[in-house]
């Protein structure tokens, strides 16, 4: 009994400063990346590999997942007779929730997961050492400018996503369902407001930080051995996943 | 004059330092030596406080480097370079951007200096017209020198190197020892070295230190170390398994 008692205490302990080394890790990456001198050519360098380099896949994925919508709300639409509303059911859908959360799975899985890695194997290869070691500070150096270019890029990546989205779903409906191309856009018109992207831009910025803090925070805390850095790339994509469901449920609660 | 005054450092239970005293002169060469685990870059890592101590101090010049605030931290550590075991290049960066780095974050001097200053380092390590290359074109050598390049770039006052020789044959391990002599003799710097490498070390070295059991053991001169009558030093020179040190 005691035993157990003490395990749970030990592992209490273990979680409540494993957090609180994430949030220190966060606070300082932020008050760094504010801290002169500025590193806009690593920000910039960082914007390409988080954004450009996963336009692609943000592409495929937002063009397949808008003629699925489509597919899928089409034959559930018509058991009601609703088929009208499938332009404003898709962009409704795109633009609130799955265009942020699908695009920073994507950019989680295709970047985040770089990012643990690359930062794990700089700490197993006494990397981020030798920039402590010359007095750079390895957090402004390596983790700010990746956090300020994932909260210029994934807003912009969100942005691709859906509007690709919306196409995939147009393409379906109108060439394939034979839906009127003036009613999927009427629809989508009259329905969609302005909150409606503004919430979808919130959560893609929000998105981007946890991707950004998650990844690096485990690939700069990896042990110093390959399955270190293996299972740092693993848990940085898991937690980012997770994190990302969590936090997308309490921002739908408080905007919707 | 770098001083460690009764240092301590557990990982987990394991305790890896377990009262260290040493004092380094200045302008000497002074190695550490001791079996493979044993917490020698540990104890190096606590010098320019890469890593900090549960207990004790580092005092450079009489200043505790343990309780400095990050910013003063980062002032002393200019006056360190540090050559590390796989050089710790950055493999995203040239030769050559690699030794201007430094020089590029820490100074104002123009790209044309900067330049300038990093070729004369790259001629001094034996490197010239490597630095387009990238740090996995080079040989384990090759590496080491651009990393002791690197090391050398700020004109430090102080450099450690954490086992320079690891991984090199017998003949490149010697180059890589004529090269820290000759590089000290130029610039003047306080040297320290941490090696398992004997008896090429005592060519090197004015002071040698045997790190066994978490303490130092012994700290003489390097004549009087060789010929020191101390188990420790006995079985570490003779490489036997029984004896004071525990070889497994």
């Amino acid at each position: 009994m005691l035993s157990l008692l003490v395990q749970t205490g030990r592992f209490s302990l273990r979680v409540v400063h494993g957090m609180g080394g994430m949030f220190l890790f966060l606070l300082s990456a932020l008050f760094l990346a504010f801290r002169r001198p500025a590193k806009i050519g690593l920000i910039l360098y960082h914007i390409k590999t988080i954004g450009v380099d996963s336009l692609s896949v943000v592409f495929l994925s937002g063009f397949f997942t808008g003629m699925v919508m489509r597919f899928q709300g089409y034959y559930s639409l018509r058991q009601f007779n609703a088929e009208s509303w499938l332009g404003s059911a898709t962009a409704l859908g795109l633009l609130r929730e799955l265009g942020p959360v699908l695009a920073a799975f994507m950019v989680t899985g295709r970047t985040g997961s770089a990012m643990a890695a690359e930062l794990g194997t700089m700490r197993a290869t006494e990397q981020i050492d030798a920039l402590d070691s010359m007095a750079i500070d390895p957090i402004k150096y390596l983790v700010s400018p990746r956090i300020m270019a994932s909260l210029i890029a994934m807003p912009l990546l969100t942005a691709i996503f859906d509007v690709v989205g919306i196409y995939g779903a147009y393409l379906v409906g109108v060439g394939l369902l034979g839906v009127s191309s003036g009613s999927y856009f009427s629809g989508m018109e009259s329905s969609v407001v302005f909150r409606d992207v503004y919430s979808g831009f919130i959560k893609s910025v929000s998105f981007g930080l946890i991707i950004t803090w998650v990844c690096c925070y485990k690939g700069f805390h990896a042990p110093p051995m390959a399955t270190g850095v293996s299972r740092a790339t693993t848990e940085s994509v898991v937690l980012s996943f997770i994190l990302i469901l969590v936090w997308d449920y309490f921002l739908t609660s408080v905007m919707l | 004059m770098i001083r460690v005054v009764d240092l301590h450092k557990k990982f987990g239970r394991q305790e890896v330092l377990k009262g260290v005293h040493l004092e380094l002169a200045t302008g000497k060469v002074t190695t550490i030596v001791g079996t493979s685990g044993c917490g020698k870059t540990v104890l190096l890592k606590h010098l320019n406080a890469l890593l900090r101590p549960d207990r004790g101090s580092v005092l450079i010049d009489g200043t505790d480097i343990t309780k400095l605030a990050k910013e003063e931290l980062y002032e002393m550590r200019g006056r360190f370079g540090v050559l590390f075991q796989g050089a710790a290049l950055l493999d995203s960066m040239t030769v050559l951007d690699n030794v201007a780095f430094p020089l590029r974050e820490k100074t104002e001097m123009s790209e044309s200096e900067i330049r300038k200053k990093v070729e004369e380092r790259l001629e001094q390590v034996g490197l010239e017209g490597m630095g387009y290359k990238y740090p996995a074109e080079l040989s384990g050598g090759m590496r080491k020198r651009a990393g002791l390049a690197r090391a050398l770039i700020m004109d430090p006052e102080i450099v450690l190197f954490d086992e320079p020789t690891n991984g090199l044959d017998p003949v490149l391990a010697t180059g890589i020892h004529q090269l820290i002599t000759r590089t000290q003799k130029t610039f003047g710097f306080t040297a320290v070295v941490v090696s398992h490498s004997i008896p090429q070390v005592f060519e090197i070295s004015d002071y040698v230190a045997i790190l066994a059991n978490g303490i130092i053991e012994e700290f003489k001169s390097t004549k009087e170390f060789q010929v020191s009558q101390n188990p420790v030093v006995q079985q570490f020179i003779r490489g036997e398994t029984e004896g004071p040190i525990q070889a497994l």
